[in-house]
């Protein structure tokens, strides 16, 4: 595990100086952002990218903070959306709200059962039992139809976007209901990360046996870890499904996924919320520059595939590169540089 | 101070994306066929042969009649993978582009894509077309203006698939009794002809059991071996790209007749038997096409595309094989859509609303077909403004080793049987959607 700890207050600036920058970002996010942006930064980009930053948050409480590896996060999404579409289907009136977060609970009670065998395994080995949440999710929700309401194909299809009375089923509307429910659980979840248990997941990383000799019940936090992150993983899936897709086959919560969202949080940084925006940004959205790049430039000389197979190099080399300059992630990357431009 | 510098860098990536855009825009007067295809991955094979031929086919008009009535087509590729978000995001980054006109249709040519792109592409108005699969109660052109799976959709293959082996029984009471399994590709288009299976074994009397092969399907084993307990008469594939030779393979290895193997229509391809060898000689398959490069059209592109070296295919030995073929078949008809629009709304660039009334009214007879030098190459299709499949006849061919012979005439699809259920279906969406149903009847001739 990285040597990362709580981030120290910076020397010789107020508290409140070192919140600014997310301040700002919040601001112009919320205030500036629907204004200017068009159709396809909104469906095609934020989307996406916030729905994959909240997994990736999710994932790093788990992975990060709490130092337990699971493969399993796009089952958890799985069970996140479909629980959530099942939920709003199956109760007259429930508000959406409700149905996202009873999602959220059943993708954590998916995740305890799952959590159970950390309590015996670890690294490598624990990483290969989460595989089985992985195998298990996607092939029960392909087995059972009862899941995707009898759909011949298994998909589903998302309910619409409506809180009190409010429809968020335009771009902007899509965009700001995931940009609130992002923002909310994210200040959760760092509040949590700050808060006792917060601590008890470092030291149950760090060194269980210290940890319970503190008296910290490492049964409880590695549980608790696996509860909180799929809940906030599974609501990730949600959105996923209804924000950006608005459709959701099983097949699109592959191992893939779960490969995407752990590599979201190595390269974004372990133990660290701004990381799991920076890794998402990266694996979301540069891949999207580059192939519009690519495809301005050099449309006309390749095709497709050859640009796409270049690109994919790019991005492979720039992960290399990344990891050998820093390889706590972006996130200690742009802590580096920002420190250096302050001082 | 770096701040600055900061902003400024943020800047001119901010002005680089918005550049991008409009970099992409090209003059009006065109018409703009975004192609949502994959070169990578393992269903390569399908994307480049299909949207080769499209290309292909769109480049002959284009070289050899200067557009369709004066109007030049254009295109751009977004590679998908195959994968549903990255057709969404190819979607929404070409869906305004090219205006006024904007893009004719999209033809994603995955269905899970589709899926995802119904609401998009209906709320946009712009055509959405799934040749010979796609979601099965979008024929109903009531409920899915915008959503055309033309000539097959997967019902009716099952039917045909069905009313085939019955034929080779030596009719259909022969069926029942028999055994027959489904293997299908882990996917939504794996599992959309499921209840229909269920439902004509249950008409016929026969025994059906319908094993998944998890995508990609390269490895089958432990289903073909569930295959040989089961000793079914027939095994009908429903498979795409790799699961296909695996299949062939492992059904030698086992030990099941090659010949009692029917392959869907997107289990017919070259490239599905070439690397299954020798354990695919006798295998039998849906088509709605032959392959092959003797259709007047298709020489016409060897001739005047790749003549003039702008042909899409690297590998010229692939000119005229099912997917080649396929892709041009999709031009054709996509082709011929707008020139139906276009005779109703004049002869310059189509929105995808006008395109919609093309495809709307989409009529291929044979004298058309003839015209095209189609002739055996595409079948005549009806689509109206309730029936969005048009055709929903198809000829099963058999592999020799080499090619792809035809052994069967046109067989059918049980159309009476399948029109409630799809009409049931998309009225069941309809309402969960809130959908008001288009009016078909004949005050509203379409």
């Amino acid at each position: 595990m990285t040597d990362l700890t709580l981030s120290q207050p910076r020397q010789g600036l107020p508290a409140w100086a070192g919140r600014l920058p997310v301040a700002l970002l919040l601001a112009v996010a919320f205030g500036v952002v629907p204004f200017v942006g068009d159709q396809y930064l909104f469906d095609a980009i934020l989307v996406p990218f916030l729905a994959l930053s909240l997994a990736g948050v999710g994932l790093n409480l788990l992975t990060g903070y709490a130092g337990q590896v699971s493969l399993g996060s796009a089952a958890f999404m799985a069970v996140g959306a479909f629980a959530s579409y099942n939920f709003i289907l199956r109760i007259e009136g429930l508000p959406l709200l409700a149905g996202l977060a009873l999602g959220g609970v059943t993708a954590a009670a998916v995740g305890l059962v799952f959590g159970l065998p950390s309590l015996r395994l670890k690294g490598f080995y624990l990483a290969v039992s989460t595989l089985a949440a992985q195998f298990f999710v996607q092939w029960a929700l392909t087995k059972f139809d009862w899941f995707s309401n009898g759909n011949a194909s298994g998909v589903i299809t998302a309910p619409p976007l409506t809180v009190l009375g409010i429809s968020f089923d335009s771009s902007v509307g899509r965009y700001l209901f995931s940009l609130i429910v992002v923002a909310l659980l994210t200040l959760a979840a760092w509040r949590l990360t700050r808060s006792e248990i917060g601590r008890s997941f470092i030291a149950v990383r760090d060194r269980d046996v210290a940890a319970s000799s503190l008296g910290i019940s490492v049964l409880r936090v590695k549980l608790l870890a696996f509860a909180v992150s799929s809940f906030i993983v599974g609501v990730a899936g949600a959105l996923w499904a209804f924000a950006y897709l608005r459709t959701v086959e099983p097949a699109g919560f592959d191992l893939d996924r779960s490969f995407q969202i752990l590599f979201i949080v190595i390269i974004g940084g372990l133990a660290s919320i701004r990381g799991a925006f920076l890794g998402a940004g990266f694996i979301v959205i540069f891949p999207l520059i580059l192939s519009r790049l690519g495809q301005a430039l050099l449309g006309d000389t390749f095709d497709s595939g050859v640009l796409e197979n270049a690109q994919k190099i790019v991005v492979g080399g720039l992960i290399i590169a990344f990891l050998i300059a820093e390889p706590a992630g972006l996130s200690a990357l742009v802590a580096r540089l920002t420190r250096r431009n302050l001082n | 101070m770096s701040f600055r510098k900061t902003i400024s860098r943020l800047a001119l990536a901010a002005a680089l994306l918005g550049g991008l855009g409009s970099v992409a825009a090209k003059a009006d007067g065109e018409i703009y066929f975004p192609l949502q295809s994959y070169r990578v991955g393992p269903y390569a094979a399908g994307g480049t042969g299909f949207f080769g031929g499209f290309i292909d086919y769109l480049n002959l008009i284009n070289e050899r009649d200067g557009g369709v009535n004066g109007v030049k087509f254009v295109w751009d590729e977004c590679e998908t993978e195959y994968k549903v978000e990255r057709g969404v995001e190819c979607y929404e980054r070409t869906r305004s582009t090219h205006q006024p006109a904007g893009p004719a249709a999209y033809n994603p040519l995955s269905v899970g894509i589709a899926y995802a792109l119904i609401d998009r592409a209906t709320s946009d108005k712009i055509p959405l077309i799934t040749i010979n699969h796609g979601r099965t109660d979008s024929t109903d052109g009531r409920v899915f203006p915008y959503v055309f799976p033309l000539q097959l959709n997967p019902w009716s293959e099952a039917s045909a698939t069905v009313n085939y082996i019955g034929q080779q029984l030596g009719g259909l009471d022969k069926l029942a009794g028999k055994k027959i399994a489904v293997l299908y590709h882990g996917s939504p288009y794996g599992k959309e002809t499921i209840p229909i299976f269920d439902l004509l074994a249950k008409k016929y009397g026969f025994e059906v059991t319908q094993i998944e092969v998890p995508h990609p399907g390269n490895e089958q084993q432990a289903q073909w071996l569930t295959i040989r307990r089961l000793k079914p008469e027939y095994v009908v594939l429903r498979g795409w790209g790799v699961m296909n030779p695996v299949a062939l393979k492992t059904a030698v290895k086992t030990g099941f007749p090659v010949d009692h193997i029917i392959g869907n229509v997107w289990s017919n391809s070259e490239e599905d038997v070439i690397p299954a060898g020798d354990a695919a000689k006798g295998y039998v398959s849906v088509t709605t096409h032959p392959s092959g490069t003797e259709f007047p059209v298709v020489k016409e592109i060897v001739e005047k595309v790749y003549g003039k070296g702008v042909g899409n295919l690297e590998d010229k030995g692939r000119i005229g094989s099912v997917y080649h073929n396929l892709g041009i078949v999709n031009g054709i008809l996509n082709v011929e859509a707008v020139r139906i629009a276009q005779a109703h709304f004049g002869n310059r660039a189509l929105t995808g609303e006008e395109v919609q009334w093309g495809f709307d009214h989409l009529v291929l007879d044979d004298k058309r077909i003839a015209e095209l030098g189609a002739t055996g190459l595409v079948q005549p299709l009806q689509v109206t403004c309730a029936d969005h499949e048009g055709g929903g006849a198809v000829k099963f061919q058999q592999w020799d080793g080499k090619t792809w012979n035809v052994v069967s005439d046109w067989v059918a699809s049980d159309r009476a049987l399948l029109r409630p259920l799809i009409e049931q279906s998309a009225e069941a969406y309809a309402k969960e959607k809130g959908i008001q149903l288009r009016d078909c009847s004949a005050a509203n001739p379409s």
